[in-house]
This record gives structure tokens, sequence and C-alpha cells, in this order.
């Protein structure tokens, strides 16, 4: 039985049909309520199309209906008997790295859509080096609008063979590609009756039942959110640390470290509402005590003394998504946010950035607007951190515009 | 969208549902975090309600550490106010309640005849968000509850106007949210993002939350307008050709008394109600909203101009 929870980013270029598609998962999962449905069926008739578009389930701005494209990163809730599922449709056009780097922060499989009479493009390229860069455990191939090329196997394959190229490039070791036709719901829900010579699962079929890889088991790291001080007559002297376990276990008893300071204490007591947890797991908002009285604050971390220990540095050789119009160059400043901390950062070096069709590494001296790239940070304050590759929790920050305060980078600690 | 799960002693759902517990009081915990001035918004309604227990249950030993502020648009039902008053002053919370009567009487707002109030909330909500200096704005709107609201950010900037731009959204990433903004500008913050209807429901049953009796079935005068269930109230009356009729009905939702409608049903428990919601098979605000069946932009166009 695989676990309760999926999350699913699903991302291709414009005119793949990904909101058609998700409008016919939904549709033949049969999730969609009746009212919904007719009231998209009574917009595609307004819209003079034939039938119903599926599409417009998914399409909630007005903008987006009028101009038949998908705007921003949507978020669609659905269970079936075997799995609840969240899904987030990224559109592809102009700030598609943006979307898909937002969507796939959180993903355990990724569905990247490609039109089958266009096949692998540069736009399909980026959208597997997001999934990869941000360590989406599994990758899907969906090759929608077979039924425009009468359900040609060899042109499948070629496609296929494409993509795996790409993918080993990227060091990506496995994917599964699905043959679909996302309009008429050939192997969406079931397996198609037109395509006979593919063996393989129907797209929910393969969601319901993938395992996504678990990783090894971390150590703890409990980033402190707020200081618990109730100064009430029940709880005079209380104080506590409330937060989440980004990763690991923490325990009752553990001897613990308190970072950056170093300072050593144990913890005398994990709390929640509902009474004492002798431990609590990664993803456990819970509330930390311990045994001597220190001084820490929102932005510290707690580790387990004994456990491989995090990076303590103010300097961080990262990997960015570039999200914004403004372009980054060598020693811009900017806030940057990493688990509860916030410090002041320069960007000391552009190293190189990812050149999507060959998928290697250029010289670059400034990242543009969904450039993927390689830099050299320097911080005002030490920050704790553990290589993406190894936590994806604690290896990832923000960057943040200082005057505006919008997010203009996703980083990755290499 | 709204799940359809066998019951709620399926052991995936009660995973989910701490899952989600541990999500919420993580973005609380963020908005005290990184907010001088935040407020959580309670309208005694179900999704207010589980806000307002999850953030106690966020800061717990400690107090409440927010004010909670309600917009009444006056049309409320009594049941309703009187438990959010009473539970207000159970928990030792200030709550501020913008009204829009008075900004009615006092010319901020023009009331339309025969229109709900609805819309008119928006006006007193941005006032008394600008004159209490509030800087964040917890809300329990849910993705799944409306398709301009499932485009919406968990951390969701409002501009000095209290303006959403949907089309300049701030990338959400991972679990890291970023509350900075300028003076002026607000932060709405949605920690139910990624909750259901039944997922509401399905707790509220876990954690033996109180709920205002209307959420219950019970009898109550009704008539059929738009394809609804409206009660006859003061402010409701009925219509020429319609029909009162006595029946057994809950609510789904519990907004202004005049664009809420009833649903039939003979839910007494929330055991009850959970199968429901679990079995229904039309949307909450589809059954019982008449503001959102003005277009299919309506959410949107509300949401843009500052609403909820």
């Amino acid at each position: 039985m695989p676990s309760g929870l999926l999350r699913v980013v699903t991302a291709g270029s414009v005119d793949d049909g990904k909101s058609t598609l998700v409008g016919r998962l939904l549709h033949d999962a049969k999730v969609v309520l009746a009212d919904q449905m007719s009231a998209v069926e009574a917009a595609s008739e307004r819209r003079g199309y034939q039938g119903a578009d599926l599409a417009l389930l998914v399409d909630g701005l007005r903008a987006e209906r009028e101009q038949g494209i998908t705007i921003d990163v949507a978020y669609r809730y659905f269970a079936t008997a075997r799995r609840t599922f969240i899904l987030a449709d990224t559109p592809g056009h102009v700030q598609y790295t943006r979307n898909m780097v937002t969507g796939a922060s959180t993903a355990d499989v990724a569905v990247i859509l490609v039109d089958a009479r266009s096949g692998v493009l540069d736009q399909t390229k980026r959208h597997l080096a997001v999934a990869s860069l941000l360590r989406v455990s599994e990758i899907v191939l969906a090759v929608n609008k077979m039924d425009l090329i009468g359900y040609d196997e060899a042109i499948f394959d070629g496609i296929v063979t494409d993509f795996a190229a790409a993918a080993s490039t990227l060091g990506v070791d496995h994917f599964t590609p699905i043959p679909v036709a996302a309009l008429v719901g050939d192997n969406i829900v079931s397996r198609s009756t037109s395509m006979a010579w593919y063996e393989g699962p129907a797209l929910l079929e393969f969601l319901e039942t993938v395992e996504p890889h678990e990783g090894p088991s971390l150590p703890a790291r409990f980033p402190v959110q707020v200081v618990i001080r109730p100064r009430t007559p029940t709880h005079p002297d209380y104080r506590g640390y409330a937060g989440r376990v980004e990763a690991g276990v923490l325990r009752r008893g553990d001897k613990v470290q308190i970072l950056p300071s170093g300072r050593v204490s144990a913890v005398a007591g994990i709390d929640t509402p509902d009474g004492e947890l002798d431990e609590a797991a990664t993803g456990r908002s819970v509330t930390v005590r311990l045994e001597d009285e220190l001084d820490v604050s929102r932005g510290d971390v707690i580790i387990v003394e004994g456990q491989p220990a995090p990076i303590v540095t103010r300097e961080l050789n990262a990997t960015l998504c570039w999200l914004t119009d403004r372009p980054l160059r060598a020693s811009d400043r900017y806030q940057l946010r990493h688990a509860t901390r916030d410090v002041r950062a320069v960007v000391d070096q552009v190293e190189s950035k990812l050149d999507i069709s060959t998928l290697t590494p250029i010289d670059a001296d400034e990242l543009t607007l969904n450039d993927i790239g390689a830099v050299r940070i320097r911080l005002a304050e030490p920050v704790v951190v553990d290589p993406y590759d190894v936590n994806r929790s604690t290896g990832a920050f923000l960057l943040v515009d200082e005057s505006s305060g919008a997010t203009v980078a996703a980083g990755l600690v290499r | 969208m709204t799940a359809v799960l066998p019951t709620t002693s399926d052991s995936l759902q009660r995973g989910w549902l701490t899952d989600l517990e541990d999500e919420a009081i993580h973005i609380i915990r963020e908005v005290f975090g990184q907010f001088e001035r935040p407020v959580l918004l309670f309208s005694g309604g179900k999704d207010s309600i589980v806000m307002a227990h999850l953030a106690m249950k966020a800061f717990w030993p400690s107090r409440l550490p927010f004010p909670l502020m309600h917009v009444d648009t006056g049309h409320n039902f009594a049941e309703v106010i009187e438990y959010r008053d009473r539970k207000a002053a159970e928990w030792g919370a200030r709550l501020v309640v913008a009204s829009v009567q008075e900004a009615i009487d006092s010319g901020r707002v023009t009331e339309h005849e025969g229109q709900t109030r609805n819309p008119l909330q928006t006006i007193p909500l941005l006032d008394a968000i600008t004159s209490n200096k509030f800087d964040a704005v917890l809300g329990g709107a849910r993705r799944d509850e409306e398709k301009a609201r499932a485009k919406e950010r968990v951390f969701s900037v409002r501009d000095d106007f209290g303006q959403w731009d949907p089309r300049n959204q701030r990338p959400e990433l991972w679990d890291l949210y970023n509350g900075r903004h300028r003076t002026g500008e607000h932060v709405r913050i949605f920690p139910l993002s990624n909750w259901t209807e039944l997922d509401i429901w399905a707790y509220i049953e876990r954690e033996g939350i109180e709920v205002p009796s209307i959420y219950y079935a019970h009898q109550r005068e009704v008539v059929d307008r738009d394809g609804m269930l409206l009660a006859i109230t003061e402010f409701t009356p009925p219509r020429e050709g319609e029909t009162v009729r006595r029946q057994s009905v809950r609510y789904r939702t519990v907004g202004d008394a005049t664009c809420t409608g009833a649903v039939a049903s003979t839910a007494s428990t929330l055991a009850d109600i959970v199968r429901e919601t679990a079995a229904s098979t039309i949307s909450e605000r589809g059954a019982t909203r008449a503001d959102d069946r003005a277009s299919e932009a309506a959410m949107e166009d509300r949401k843009r101009q500052g609403y909820f």
C-alpha cells in the first residue's frame, strides 16, 4: 500500500495541452462535482466549443479563460480510493522556470508534457533540468496528442530516445514514459485501446502506485521558529522552543547542540497541546524544552550531538534559479532567507550558467530571468546548512530583494 | 475539489490530517516570527474556527497572541454572532468588529437594493486593516473552494490599496514563506490552503471542536430561490409567489444570511456531517453561495479588490 499523500507537479510548454490533461485526469477520476462540470459545460458552450473544454476546470483567472492559457501555478486536491493527491499545475510560458521551480520544490513526482507532434524542445529540457536539480524523485514523460499522430509507436519511441539522452546528460537515472491523448482520454485514467503496443500503466495508475524514493534517514535538524514563554500562573517559568522537525527525529533525552552558538544541552521534553511526545519525526510541529537555560532564539538550529553535523558558514557555494526580470550581477546585495533565519547577503561571483540546449555549464557573469547558474555568496552572519543533494529542506534558501520584498531567486546549497 | 474518501477512520486520512495540522501550525508560527501586528479573521464559520483552534495549538501553553477580527455585514445568523462573542471571551482575545452597517451609515459604501452585502465587506475590511496597522491578516480561505483561490499563495501580498494581482505573485518555494513587504502593504496568510472541505470536517470531528448550531440539521422555514434553499429571516422575507415551507436543513457555509443557502440534511452529528460531505456531488460554494454564481470570475474580481 503506498503512503497517503502524493505531491505532483505538471509542466509543459504552451499548447502542450496540460490544462486539458489535468482536467481530463480530474474528470475521468470522477472527482469533478456536478455543479463544477455544468459550469464548464456552460462556459464551453458560450465560447462555441464542441463539447466541454476540460481545461476550463483548471484555468481559474479571467485572463486565462480569455486567452486560453494558464498564467499562474494552480493547486488541485483530489483523492482516489488508493491515495490523496496535491497537484501543482505550472504554466509553460514567460516565467516558466519560476512557475516550475515553485511547483517542483515540494513535489514527489514531476509529469513533463511533450506534444507528440513537436517532440523534445528546449523547454522540455528546462523542465527536466529543474526537476532533476530540485531532486523530484520520480519523473514521468507524458507524450500527449498521440491521437494527432495516428498513435504511431515509432514517433513515441523517437521522443523517448531524445528525452533519455537529455536525462542521462543531467544524471537522471530513471523516468517513466507514457503515451497519452488527454483530449480523448487515452491512457489517462484507464489504458487506451488505441495503443496496443504500449504495455505500461495509464497515468493515474502510475500515480496511485508509485513509491517516491525515500532518502536515507537524515540527522536531526530543528530550526527554532518562536520562543514560547507564557509567564502565566499555570506556567510561570515555562520556556519552550517551537518549530518543525525539518529532518531526522528528535527524542526526549537527546544530547543536543544549538547552532550557530555551539552551546550544548539535552532535550527535557517535547510538548504538544495534546500531550508530551517521546519523539518527533520529520514534519512534526512541536515545542522543545531543554535541560539548561540557554539563550536560544528564532533562527537558531537544534541538532543532535554525535550525528553528522551541518555546515555553519558565512560563505555559500550555491546554484540559483533566477526568477525576476532584473539580472543578477556580482556584488549585488540581497536578503537571504534560510529555514527561520534572515541574513544579508552579497553575491561575490557569478561562475557559470546552464546552457539549456546542451545541458552543460557555460561561463557567465550575470543571470537573467529563467537562468540556472552557479554563484558564490558571502553572508553578514553565519547560517546552518546542509548540501541540497543531502537535505532538501536545510539545503534550500531564497534571495529576497530588500526594497520590494520580492523573491528573486531559489537557491540550493552545493 | 472535494475528496471522495470512504470514512474518517481511514488510517490514510488520519495521517494526512496530522500532516495538514503540522503544516498549518508551522505557517502560523512563521507569521508570529515575521510580522509585528498580525490579526486573525474570525467569523464563527467552520474554517475560521479551525484556524483559531490551530493558532491556539501553535502557541500553547501561551495564549493566542493575535487579536481576532470579524467583518460583520449586519446580516449574520444570530447563532453565529453569539458563538463568535462567546469564544472570543473564552479565549481572552480582543475582537475587532469591522461593521458594514457603519460603513453604509457613514456613506463609505453604498448599498444597492436587492443585492447582497458580501462585496461591501471589502472597504470596511481594508479600513480596519489600515486603522489598526495590521501587517498580516490570517484567513481561512482554502484553494479547493474556488478556481481563483486555487491560484492563491499561502503568503499573499496586498498593495497599498489592498489589491491582489494574480499575474504578479511571488513564487512560493519549499516551506520558505517570504513575508517581507513595504510600508502600507500587508500580507494575507492562508494556513488552510491545502485543506479541503472534507478535511475541515474530519479535523473538527477528530479534535472535538464546537461549531455553531446551524451547521447541524435543524428545522427552519425556507424558500427555493435561485436553486438554493434560502432561510426566511428579517433580512430575507419571502418574495411574492414563493412558498415558505418548514424542513430539516443545515448550513455548509455560514456567510451573510442574504446570500448563503442551506442544504436539505438530517446530519445531526459531526460523523454524519463528515459522511454527508464525503458523499456530496455538489461543491460547497456551488450549493450555498449566490454571490459566486454572478459570473465565472466573481471571486477573482472581489479578490483583486481586496476581498478575503
